[in-house]
C-alpha cells in the first residue's frame, strides 16, 4: 500500500523545470549551437548563428519561408552537414553523429508517416530498430497509443485517417524513443483552426508531462506566440531577437520583428531630451510636432531620429477628450472600420494625414455601432505604449 | 412549387450529349482492344482448332455447312494432343520462361540503381540521363541487334581488343551463346525496367526517408524498410514490361543464339514459315498466352484487391 502511493507520487511529480533559465548565468545550455552556417551554393541559408536553448523549453524559431529556419532544424537533427559551427546537445558535439544516432526525434510538417505501414507499425519502428524486446516494445506502443488517443485504430493504414489523426501518429512516433529533443517543424499548420486550438494546448501538456525539449519551427506568429516559452525571430540566415513571446510582442527591438508580430503603427521622430533616471524620453512627432514621453533604456540620446511603435490595441477611441497623466492624444477621422464580432478595428485618418489602426473590444452590448465613418474622434494612449525602435 | 421543382431536377440531370460524349471517350480504348487483339486472337484460336492442308489458307475450315447436322462442326483436338506428345515444345516454353525471368531480374539489378540515381539527381542531370536512357530507341532495333553480333563476333571488337591486349590467345566463343541471349535481351529491355522505377522512386516523398533514419534507421535498413516496398509497383510494372516481350522474342535468340537456344518464338516461326502448319502454330500460340497472361491477370488482381 505504501509502496504503491510512492510508486503514485513519482509519476505525478513533474520534471523540474527552472521557469527562466535563460536570465541564469550559471545554467547549462542543453543545446548550444555556436556560429553554426550553411551554404547552399552562393546562397547562406544560415548565417553564422549563436543560440542556447535550455533543458525543458519549448523554444520556437519563427521566420518567413526562406529565413533559414527549416535548414537549422534540419542541422539539429543531422539531414544536414553544417559548413561551420558547432552543435552540442547535453554536453555532447554532434559534428560526427549521423542522424540515425541523434538523441534527436522529428515531427515532420508532412508528418511523412510510412503509408504501408499500420498506425502500430509506424509508432513502433524507431523501437525495432533499436532493437528492445518485443515485449517491452509492446507495452510502449500500447501506452503511446493511449496518450494519443490512437487505440483503436491502431490496426488503420495511414490513408484512412484525418490529417489531425496522422498528426498524432507522426508525433507518437517521434516521443515513443523518449529523445533528449523533439523537433517539430511547422506542427499544426495542416490542421483547420478548431484542431490547432486544441492540439496546441494538448502538445503543450505533453510537453509538461514529459519534460522533453521542444524546438518548434514555424512562419505562424500566433503558434509561436500560444506555444513557447521563448522565440527566436529569424530572417535572411540570423536571429533578430530571442525573447519571451511577450517581450518579443510588447518590445520589439526593430519594425522587422514589430510588424511580424501582428499589426502596429509607426510615427517617425526625433529625441528631444532623455531622463536616465526614470528610463524615460521625449521625442517629437515629425509631421505634427506633438511632443510624447515614453520608456527607453539608456541607448537613445537627443536629436536621434527614432520610430515609435503603437499597438493598434493599446489606443483608445472616444468622442470626447480623454482627461489623464502620461497621455499621447491625437485627433482625426474615422475613414474606415471593419466589426469583427467580439472587436471593431477602425483605421483613422489623423490632422497630419496619417493613418492610424486602432483596434477596440466592443465591451458593450449595441446592435448599433457606436462609431460611423466621418466621425470626428479623439485617439489616446498611455505614454508608456510607446515603444522606441532605433529604425 | 410544381414550377420550381421541375428547375432543380432539370439541373440536376446530365445533359444527354455529356453522357453520349463520355461513353464515346471510354469506348475508344475498348473498340481498339476488340479490333486489334481480340479480334485477331478469336482468329487465331479458331485456327487452332483446324488441320492443315495444302492449299490457300493452308488449313481446313472450321465450319461445313454442307456435311449433315452431326458432322458440320470440324474443330480437332490434333493440335493440342501433338503439344503434349512432342516435347519440343514443352522445352520451348520452359526455355523462353527462364531467359525471360533471368533477363528480368539481371533488368532489374541493373535498373534498380540506375533509376534511384536518375531520381535523386538534380533536375538537369535528370534529363539528361532520362535522355541517354531513351536515346537508343533512336536507332533501329534490328542495327542495335547486329551491332551486337560486331561486338561479340569471332572477329568482333571485344575479341580483337582483347587479343591485342594480350589477355587471350584465341577469340572467344561469345556470339551464338545464351550468354549472348541475355546480354541482348537486358540491353534492349532496360528502359522499360528503368523508366516506370523511376516514375515511382521520384514521386516518392523524400521526408519518408529522414523519418526513417531520425527514427534510427542506417540507410541500408531505410532501403528495405521504406524504399523497397514503396516502390513494388514501379517493380512490378517494370518486370511485367520487360517479362512479358522478353518470353515471346524471336529476333535477339534467331541472330545472337545459338542453334540450341529453342525459345517459343523461334519455335512459332518455324511452325508457321517453314512447316506451314499454321494450326499447330496457332496452338502453340495459345497455350502461350494461357500460361503467361492468365499468371499475370490473376497476379495483377491480388494486387488491385490489396490496395
Amino acid at each position: 500500500m505504501n509502496n504503491e502511493n510512492t510508486i503514485k507520487a513519482n509519476q505525478s511529480a513533474k520534471p523540474y523545470v527552472a521557469e527562466t533559465p535563460w536570465l541564469d548565468p550559471e545554467a547549462v545550455p542543453f543545446i548550444q549551437i555556436k556560429g553554426l552556417s550553411k551554404q547552399f551554393d552562393d546562397f547562406s541559408a544560415v548565417d553564422n548563428v549563436d543560440l542556447n536553448i535550455y533543458k525543458g523549453e519549448l523554444f520556437t524559431i519563427l521566420g518567413g519561408s526562406g529565413c533559414g529556419k527549416s535548414t537549422l532544424l534540419r542541422m539539429l537533427a543531422g539531414f544536414e552537414t553544417p559548413n561551420a559551427g558547432q552543435i552540442i546537445i547535453d554536453g555532447i558535439d554532434m559534428a560526427n553523429i549521423p542522424a540515425y544516432d541523434r538523441p534527436i526525434n522529428m515531427m515532420f510538417q508532412s508528418y511523412a508517416v510510412f503509408p504501408h505501414m499500420t498506425v502500430e507499425q509506424n509508432i513502433s519502428y524507431g523501437l525495432k530498430k533499436d532493437k528492445l524486446a518485443k515485449a517491452e516494445i509492446a507495452t510502449r506502443v500500447k501506452d503511446m497509443l493511449e496518450l494519443v488517443q490512437l487505440s483503436e485504430l491502431a490496426k488503420r493504414k495511414p490513408n484512412q485517417l484525418s490529417g489531425g489523426q496522422r498528426q498524432r501518429v507522426a508525433l507518437a512516433r517521434a516521443l515513443i524513443k523518449q529523445p533528449k529533443v523533439l523537433l517539430l517543424d511547422e506542427p499544426l499548420a495542416a490542421l483547420d483552426k478548431k484542431l490547432r486550438e486544441q492540439t496546441q494546448f494538448e502538445l503543450i501538456n505533453l510537453q509538461y508531462e514529459l519534460g522533453i525539449t521542444f524546438v518548434v519551427v514555424t512562419h505562424d506568429q500566433e503558434e509561436a506566440m500560444t506555444l513557447s516559452t521563448r522565440v527566436a525571430v529569424m530572417d535572411a540566415g540570423k536571429f533578430i531577437q530571442i525573447d519571451t513571446p511577450t517581450q518579443v510582442y510588447e518590445s520589439p527591438h526593430n519594425r522587422f520583428v514589430a510588424n511580424f508580430f501582428g499589426t502596429i503603427n509607426f510615427f517617425n521622430a526625433t529625441v528631444l531630451s532623455t531622463d536616465p533616471e526614470a528610463q524615460t524620453l521625449t521625442a517629437q512627432l515629425e509631421k505634427t510636432g506633438t511632443q510624447l514621453e515614453a520608456k527607453a533604456e539608456g541607448r537613445f540620446s537627443a536629436s536621434d531620429e527614432v520610430t515609435i511603435a503603437v499597438r493598434p490595441e493599446k489606443i483608445s477611441v472616444s468622442q470626447e477628450r480623454p482627461e489623464g497623466d502620461h497621455l499621447t492624444i491625437t485627433k482625426g477621422t474615422v475613414e474606415d472600420l471593419a466589426y469583427y464580432g467580439n472587436r471593431s478595428v477602425y483605421r483613422v485618418r489623423s490632422q497630419s494625414g496619417r493613418i492610424i489602426q486602432v483596434s477596440a473590444q466592443n465591451n458593450q452590448r449595441s446592435e448599433q455601432l457606436v462609431l460611423e465613418w466621418d466621425d470626428e474622434v479623439y485617439l489616446s494612449w498611455d505614454s508608456s505604449c510607446n515603444v522606441v525602435l532605433s529604425e | 412549387m410544381s414550377d420550381s421543382k421541375r428547375v432543380l431536377t432539370k439541373t440536376y440531370h446530365q445533359p444527354l450529349g455529356d453522357k453520349l460524349w463520355r461513353n464515346f471517350v471510354i469506348g475508344i480504348p475498348y473498340f481498339w482492344l476488340l479490333l486489334f487483339f481480340l479480334a485477331p486472337f478469336a482468329i487465331v484460336f479458331k485456327i487452332s482448332f483446324a488441320t492443315p492442308i495444302v492449299a490457300q489458307p493452308p488449313f481446313t475450315p472450321l465450319f461445313d455447312f454442307t456435311a449433315n447436322a452431326s458432322q458440320w462442326l470440324l474443330a480437332t483436338w490434333d493440335n493440342y494432343r501433338f503439344l503434349t506428345e512432342d516435347n519440343l515444345y514443352w522445352v520451348s516454353y520452359f526455355k523462353s520462361i527462364k531467359t525471360a525471368a533471368i533477363s528480368t531480374l539481371i533488368c532489374l539489378l541493373i535498373g534498380y540503381p540506375m533509376a534511384y540515381g536518375i531520381a535523386r539527381a538534380t533536375s538537369t542531370t535528370r534529363n539528361i540521363l532520362l535522355m541517354l536512357v531513351i536515346l537508343p530507341f533512336w536507332t533501329s532495333f534490328l542495327l542495335r541487334v547486329y551491332a551486337w553480333m560486331g561486338l561479340l563476333g569471332k572477329n568482333g571488337i571485344v575479341n580483337s581488343l582483347l587479343m591485342n591486349m594480350g589477355l587471350i590467345d584465341s577469340p572467344l566463343q561469345m556470339l551464338y551463346t545464351d550468354m549472348a541471349v541475355y546480354l541482348g535481351i537486358v540491353y534492349t529491355y532496360i528502359p522499360f525496367m528503368i523508366l516506370p522505377l523511376y516514375a515511382t522512386l521520384e514521386k516518392m516523398d523524400p521526408s519518408l526517408h529522414d523519418a526513417a533514419a531520425d527514427l534510427g534507421a542506417k540507410p541500408w535498413q531505410t532501403f528495405i524498410d521504406v524504399t523497397l516496398p514503396l516502390s513494388m509497383p514501379g517493380i512490378i510494372a517494370g518486370s511485367l514490361l520487360v517479362f512479358i516481350p522478353a518470353i515471346g522474342e524471336y529476333v535477339i535468340p534467331a541472330l545472337l543464339g545459338g542453334i540450341d537456344s529453342l525459345m517459343i518464338g523461334r519455335t512459332l516461326y518455324d511452325e508457321f514459315f517453314v512447316n506451314r502448319d499454321w494450326p499447330l502454330a496457332s496452338a502453340v500460340a495459345t497455350i502461350l498466352l494461357i500460361i503467361v497472361v492468365i499468371p499475370i491477370m490473376l497476379f495483377q488482381r491480388s494486387q488491385q484487391e490489396q490496395e
